[in-house]
């Protein structure tokens, strides 16, 4: 049996917004966990944007995705956030002390007053390509994922992508496989360059095949892939097969959160604008996933709302604790917090 | 009449195969008149050339009359599907007076 973390706020997203809220929270000494189903923190902002410069943070005139994420996470080290990262936050439960009860996808508990939804466009998942069927054969012959290497020796594999998980795995499961064969629409890729070195090493030895082109249709049954047809320029070709792992990055969808019992309008959350609390009492939104009146979807708004969530989470968090309104510059009691010199 | 007031229009069949005509502004992205217009397209990641959500096909006659995509744009695409030749990301097309009337379709997109 898994203990029970408890804490004073559960943040569902470690993205800039999420990891702001840590800081506001942490001036009111209110701990932290965030959940993530990225392997590190930032969001979007490192998944998507980690070299691209942001121009709209108020007091950086310019920033990389990666530099504000980097930034956060110096600002808000005081207060020792705990991250649980490659999960879902899969399921919340109200608890007969009202307080909440989440668990993720990887069985972890953790109970709190406050839960915050910083989870901006959704929780990213793999791409599912847009092939016809093709749902039928996830989880026995489409995987979007690698867990474990084993489970594909002696399987005859096609992977499809051009990036570096596509690349890596073609390298690492040819040993292990019967039949890789790697399948991408161009011969160039924007892999690391030694991978396709080794990747195409391999072809030129015989041990995997490449072919240009893209899938087409899926052949089998009761999900149990048997061949594809590519697409290439030359025509059509049939390729014998008995898993498919397409590489085509990610995408955003909501998940498990829209079974939370929270109201919802088009995959958003809409919160009141003194609190940026949800349809239950002690459930935030802010960020991207929130909706009012006049949102803008910029990080700087999600600070915002993330200052004003946290005085609420105090109130619940606190109820016989005196909130008082202080200024970093000033107040000795929130340099000491900050472990700033004097 | 500055080129901003001028009745400027695109062509854009949605995935069902319905046409739709849109007012185009000039400075505008491709990708920012058809999420204007509430066409379904994802364009997740907002214009940064960084998901491919945002797909679409160009008319044959008016793929001549673009820039030609760049390095990142092409790379981007790897992560498309059903990508041609007259493929590109909309939010790298930046809408201009010269290519008032054009014609495209949106791509297929990750289910």
């Amino acid at each position: 049996m898994i203990e029970t973390k408890k804490t004073d706020v559960i943040i569902i997203g470690a993205g800039p917004v999420g990891l702001f809220a840590v800081f506001e929270l942490g001036l009111l000494d209110l701990k932290c966990h965030l959940v993530d189903i990225l392997d590190r923190p930032g969001g979007q902002c490192t998944e998507l944007f980690p070299e691209k410069p942001i121009y709209d943070i108020p007091g950086l005139p310019v920033v990389t995705g990666q530099g504000l994420i980097d930034n956060l996470l110096d600002q808000i080290k005081p207060f020792d956030p705990i991250f649980h990262h490659n999960q879902l936050a899969e399921s919340l439960q109200k608890l007969d002390n009202n307080n909440w009860l989440l668990t993720t996808s990887d069985g972890v508990k953790i109970e709190a007053p406050v839960v915050v939804v910083a989870a901006g466009g959704g929780s990213f998942t793999p791409k599912r390509p847009p092939i016809a069927g093709i749902e039928e054969y996830e989880g026995t012959s489409v995987f979007y994922s690698v867990r474990q290497m084993e489970n594909f020796r002696h399987k005859k594999l096609l992977i499809a992508g051009g990036g570096d998980s596509a690349l890596d795995w073609t390298v690492n499961l040819q040993p292990v496989a019967d039949q890789v064969t790697l399948v991408h629409r161009r011969d160039q890729f924007r892999a690391a360059p030694d991978s396709v070195k080794k990747m195409f090493g391999l072809r030129d030895e015989g041990k995997i095949n490449f072919e240009m082109g893209q899938v087409k249709e899926l052949h089998g049954q009761n999900g149990q892939l048997e061949g594809v047809t590519i697409k290439t320029k030359e025509g059509d070709v049939q390729v014998e097969c008995d898993c498919l792992l397409p590489f085509f990055g990610l995408t955003m969808k909501l998940g498990p959160i829209a079974n939370f019992g929270l109201n919802l309008n088009e995959n958003l959350i809409p919160v009141d604008t003194e609190k940026f609390e949800t349809s239950e009492k002690g459930i935030f939104a802010i960020g991207d996933i929130n909706h009012y009146p006049g949102k803008l979807k910029l990080i700087l708004s999600g600070f915002h709302e993330g200052a004003l969530m946290a005085q609420e989470a105090f109130r619940i968090c606190r109820p016989d604790g005196k909130l008082v309104f202080r200024y970093t510059t000033s107040s000795t009691d929130l340099h000491k917090k900050l472990n700033a010199a004097e | 009449m500055s080129d901003e007031e001028e009745d400027f229009r695109i062509f854009v069949t949605d995935r069902d195969g319905q046409e739709h005509e849109l007012q185009a502004l000039v400075g505008w992205r491709v990708m920012e008149i058809i999420r204007d217009h509430g066409l379904a397209i994802k364009a997740e990641c907002g214009g940064a050339c960084s998901c491919a959500t945002c797909h679409v096909y160009i008319d044959d006659n008016w793929i001549d009359n673009l820039y030609p995509a760049n390095d990142e744009e092409t790379d981007m695409l790897d992560e498309a599907f059903d990508v041609e030749d007259n493929s590109r990301l909309s939010c790298q097309v930046l809408f201009t007076p010269e290519l008032n009337g054009i014609k495209l379709k949106l791509a297929p997109e990750a289910a």
